[in-house]
């Protein structure tokens, strides 16, 4: 029976092992198959013009120009939108695991709502932001992208850095208040500089998922050929860019799509990979 | 009745939940003296040393009954302010924590929250602590490296430093010898016995014969109970609980 046994379990251990490699390769092969794809349907249309030039006219029959305006836009909403996102959440973050007990009622709340908000799909933070826009008289504007896409950060962007921030050793918080420090230096001085590395990882993150969403910025930011100089202006983003260029009926222009998605994606995968050196860089002077 | 001294503790209670660690403390802590809280592993000595600074605030569940008085003030009256009353007393917990900045800011880390902003004054600061604990020899050429990278030995030293930095009267140490090596204990005892001259010093030890070594006033803790404290040679040679002999002895530990 002890031998019935083993087998079976080498049988188990056997099977379990070929179903994890098999995901494995699911994960790793699609996002090739993805790069692959932009890059062989893309690359007739990758040309330097490409991203160093606004959409001349004709552009979407097929003629001249570039998507800068896109990247730009693109650029300027994500980046806009993080910056509104790291100002709201490391405050509530610190809030709710410094000044109140971790597991109080507030806090526990708190993380409900930061789910919740995670769910929610992305074409709803676009109609809220649509709505808001409307009752403060604000057209279709960079700003408006910025409010859609910063609330669609706010709980990616919290919940990543409430995650560092609950793990912060009690030892470090005991050990800054009987130096006689308040709460607000503790939070500041301490545990910032303790959870640097996944801060900055959870900037990078939320700054990926927001400049890579095309359903928040439709209503909100609008499209223009031309890179916004101020907030009042539309402003042309990556992710719509694609879905203009591939739902018109040129072939060159479906082209363009695919390279505009290559372009996209590039941003997004230099952003993971830079995350990755700063999470590996900066934990310098941090307590394990 | 007895002169007052900087801590005295009245008829304290503390409770985790449902559970009771301390049950009705009275104690005064001599002053100028080391203090060492002995006891069998749970009986509540770290619960006592936390409550003497207010740490036992950040307890989820904890809750408090009668009075800590440091300096005639009760710690645990509404509305005390309790920064400067944590400002009076430097820690050292078990394992050392130093804070993750360079050697140099770990130090200056309590002067400048406390208002000391001068460049000068704030390098004379550090270097007169550090030598205090006698690392200035070992760290003076690397002050702007990372302080975790110092051996454990080291980071105990450190800490004590910016302990000492803060200016303190009284210095916690909660088995602040358990997690370093024989030397490294040896040189952090050696200091504290340097240190008593100024300080009221309270540590928390599990290890007897460091409490007898160490030691001039003994508190024992069994089951959240204060059982017996007196002075360390009393305490140890002339017992007067049946508890305090068993324990001496070692028949319950
Ligand atoms: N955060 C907490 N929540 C619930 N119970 C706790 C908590 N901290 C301590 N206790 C309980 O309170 C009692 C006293 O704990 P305390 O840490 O003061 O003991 P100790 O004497 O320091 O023990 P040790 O020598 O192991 O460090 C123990 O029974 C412990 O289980
Ligand atoms: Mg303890």
């Amino acid at each position: 029976m002890g031998l019935r046994n083993i087998e079976l379990r080498k049988l188990e251990e056997i099977i379990f092992k070929i179903l994890m490699i098999v995901a494995t390769v699911i994960i790793t092969g699609s996002l090739a198959f993805i790069i692959v794809i932009i890059i062989v349907k893309g690359l007739p249309a990758m040309k330097l013009s490409m991203i160093t030039q606004l959409p001349k006219g004709g552009f979407y029959i097929g003629k001249e120009g570039g998507i800068l305006n896109a990247i730009a836009g693109s650029l300027m909403v994500a980046g806009g939108a993080t910056l509104l996102s790291i100002i709201i959440s490391i405050p509530v973050v610190l809030y709710i695991n410094i000044y109140r007990k971790k597991r109080s009622r507030l806090a526990n709340l708190t993380r409900f709502s930061f789910d919740v908000l995670w769910g929610v799909p992305s074409i709803v933070y676009g109609a809220f932001g649509f709505t808001v826009m409307l009752a403060f008289g604000i057209k279709a504007s960079l700003l408006g992208g910025i409010i859609a896409i910063g609330f669609l950060e706010l709980p990616i962007m919290s919940r990543a850095v409430d995650e560092v921030v609950r793990m912060v050793p009690s030892e470090l918080k005991e050990a800054t208040y009987s130096l006689g420090a308040t709460k607000l230096e503790t939070s500041y001085k301490v545990i910032v500089r303790q959870t640097f590395s996944g801060i900055v990882t959870a900037t990078l993150i939320a700054f990926g998922r927001g400049i890579g969403d095309a359903a928040a910025v439709i209503f909100t930011a609008g499209y223009s050929d031309y890179i916004p100089d101020s907030l009042s202006q539309p402003a042309a983003t990556l992710p719509l860019a694609i879905f203009f260029q591939m739902g018109t009926p040129f072939p060159e222009v479906q082209e363009r799509a695919y390279a505009s998605a290559f372009i996209l994606t590039l941003i997004i995968l230099v952003i993971s990979i830079t995350s990755r050196i700063i999470a590996v860089k900066i934990t310098k002077h941090t307590i394990k | 009745m007895e002169s007052k001294t900087h801590i005295n503790v009245r008829n304290l209670n503390v409770f985790y939940e449902e559970h009771q660690a301390l049950k009705d403390i009275t104690l005064d802590i001599p002053d100028k003296k080391i203090t060492a809280i002995i006891g069998p592993s749970g009986c509540g000595k770290t619960t006592l040393l936390k409550s003497l600074n207010r740490l036992i605030d950040l307890t989820e569940g904890v809750k408090v009954s009668g009075s800590v008085f440091v300096d005639g003030e009760n710690i645990f009256n509404p509305g005390v302010e309790v920064t400067h009353i944590r400002k009076k007393m430097g820690l050292l917990s078990q394992r050392p924590c130093p804070l993750p900045m360079s050697i140099f800011d770990n130090v200056a880390f309590g002067p400048r929250i406390h208002g000391i902003k001068d460049k000068k004054e704030l390098q004379n600061i550090v270097e007169h602590y550090l030598k205090e604990t006698s690392l200035w020899d070992d760290v003076k050429d690397r002050l702007h490296t990372s302080a975790s990278k110092l051996s454990i030995g080291q980071q105990q030293r450190l800490c004590l430093s910016r302990c000492l930095a803060v200016e303190p009267e009284i210095i916690l140490g909660d088995e602040p010898t358990s997690a370093l090596d024989p030397q490294s204990s040896l040189r952090i005892e050696n200091r504290f016995r340097v240190l008593k001259d100024n300080y009221t010093i309270v540590i928390v030890t599990h290890i007897l014969r460091q409490a007898k070594r160490l030691a001039d006033y003994i508190v024992l803790l069994y089951c959240g109970e204060l059982i017996e404290h007196g002075p360390a040679q009393e305490f140890f040679e002339n017992p007067k609980e049946k508890l305090t002999k068993e324990y001496i002895s070692g028949v319950i530990s």
